[in-house]
């Protein structure tokens, strides 16, 4: 979580100068990042800032660019169906990108690692506050992140997530599906639809077409899945 | 309906976009408290998990400038390769910094 938590302290540098130059006061930009904790939104709401809000467009938009945490927390159901209901929600509240990946990883090669999303979105909500921090009070830390690449963590960090699980056919269908689908949503519907859209892609792939030594638990399966 | 952005209304404007996000955060797996979890659904559920990822990378790819680009592909190399994701990861941040750099 290092490296992401780098990268996500940046972010909130960005975020917090952006916020400031938009006029929000220094203690509500914090607020913010502690209470929303999720930054592309906080920052396409940010966009949206002036002497007065309209209240709906935000909602949608903060709605449309979170729409991947329903599905992400609906891969996590498996896992979590056991889980007590206080803790079960208790750990969705730090639920992000890159503590969903890790999790989702471990839980394909039979881990349950609730500790992850927990630890994980802890240190990552930290950073994101911290970060925020830094940008209110001296500004964006670095004159141009992206010439370090810092931009391409996260992206690199998913995708590495990603490469690291399971490659069968069923699952490179799903993820040709999920490419085209995204790229498509990308294109012509309306912002921010592309995740969610891609995603749902892959998950028809895996709805009509089973794993199945997975499904039928049938001897010879994959010992891996068991 | 707007909100002025008086102290107050910052508040009311932050507690909003908190419920929002907070409504994505806990409704998927809500939802799915109630879908009973056929092996159908479940193969729904582990293909749709990764293919998020998928769905993030792609576009990213298709808008970023020939840093990101490079960078996706040396992680994605390096990660196929050793299987590791922090040198991966590093290669791939390495990468983008170097191609911006010369270009």
């Amino acid at each position: 979580m290092l490296p992401i938590s780098l990268f996500v302290v940046a972010f909130g540098a960005a975020f917090g100068l952006a916020a400031v130059q938009k006029g929000l006061a220094p203690l509500d930009t914090l607020l913010m990042s502690a209470l929303v904790f999720a930054g592309a939104s906080q920052f396409a709401a940010i966009d949206m800032w002036g002497a007065e809000v309209s209240v709906i467009p935000v909602m949608v938009v903060v709605f449309a660019i979170n729409s991947r945490h329903l599905l992400m927390g609906a891969s996590l159901y498996p896992m979590l169906k056991d889980v007590a209901p206080a803790k079960r929600y208790g750990v969705l509240l730090v639920l992000t990108d890159a503590n969903w990946a890790v999790a989702a990883q471990d839980y394909q090669s039979g881990h349950r690692n609730l500790e992850a999303i927990l630890g994980g979105g802890l240190v990552l909500w930290l950073a994101w506050i911290v970060g925020t921090w830094l940008g209110v009070y001296f500004g964006g830390l670095l004159q141009n992140p992206k010439n370090l690449g810092l931009d391409m963590v996260l992206g690199c960090f998913l995708l590495a997530m990603a490469l690291g699980g399971k490659k069968s056919p069923r699952i490179l269908v799903a993820w040709a599906l999920a490419a085209l689908a995204s790229l498509v949503a990308w294109k012509w519907l309306p912002a921010n639809t592309h995740v969610v859209a891609g995603a749902l892609a892959g998950g028809v792939v895996g709805f009509f077409w089973l794993d199945k030594s997975r499904a039928t638990g049938a001897p010879g399966g994959n010992p891996r899945d068991h | 309906m707007t909100i002025e952005t008086t102290a107050t209304g910052v508040l009311v404007l932050t507690l909003i976009m908190t419920l929002v996000t907070l409504v994505t955060r806990f409704g998927g797996v809500f939802i799915m408290s109630f879908v009973r979890i056929s092996p159908r659904i479940e193969s729904f559920i582990n293909a749709m998990a990764s293919s998020v990822l998928i769905a993030i990378i792609v576009p990213m790819a298709f808008e970023g400038d020939a840093g990101a680009l490079a960078a996706l592909s040396v992680t994605a190399v390096t990660m196929l390769v050793l299987q590791k994701p922090l040198p991966a990861i590093a290669a791939g941040v390495f990468t983008a910094a170097a191609v911006r750099y010369l270009l």
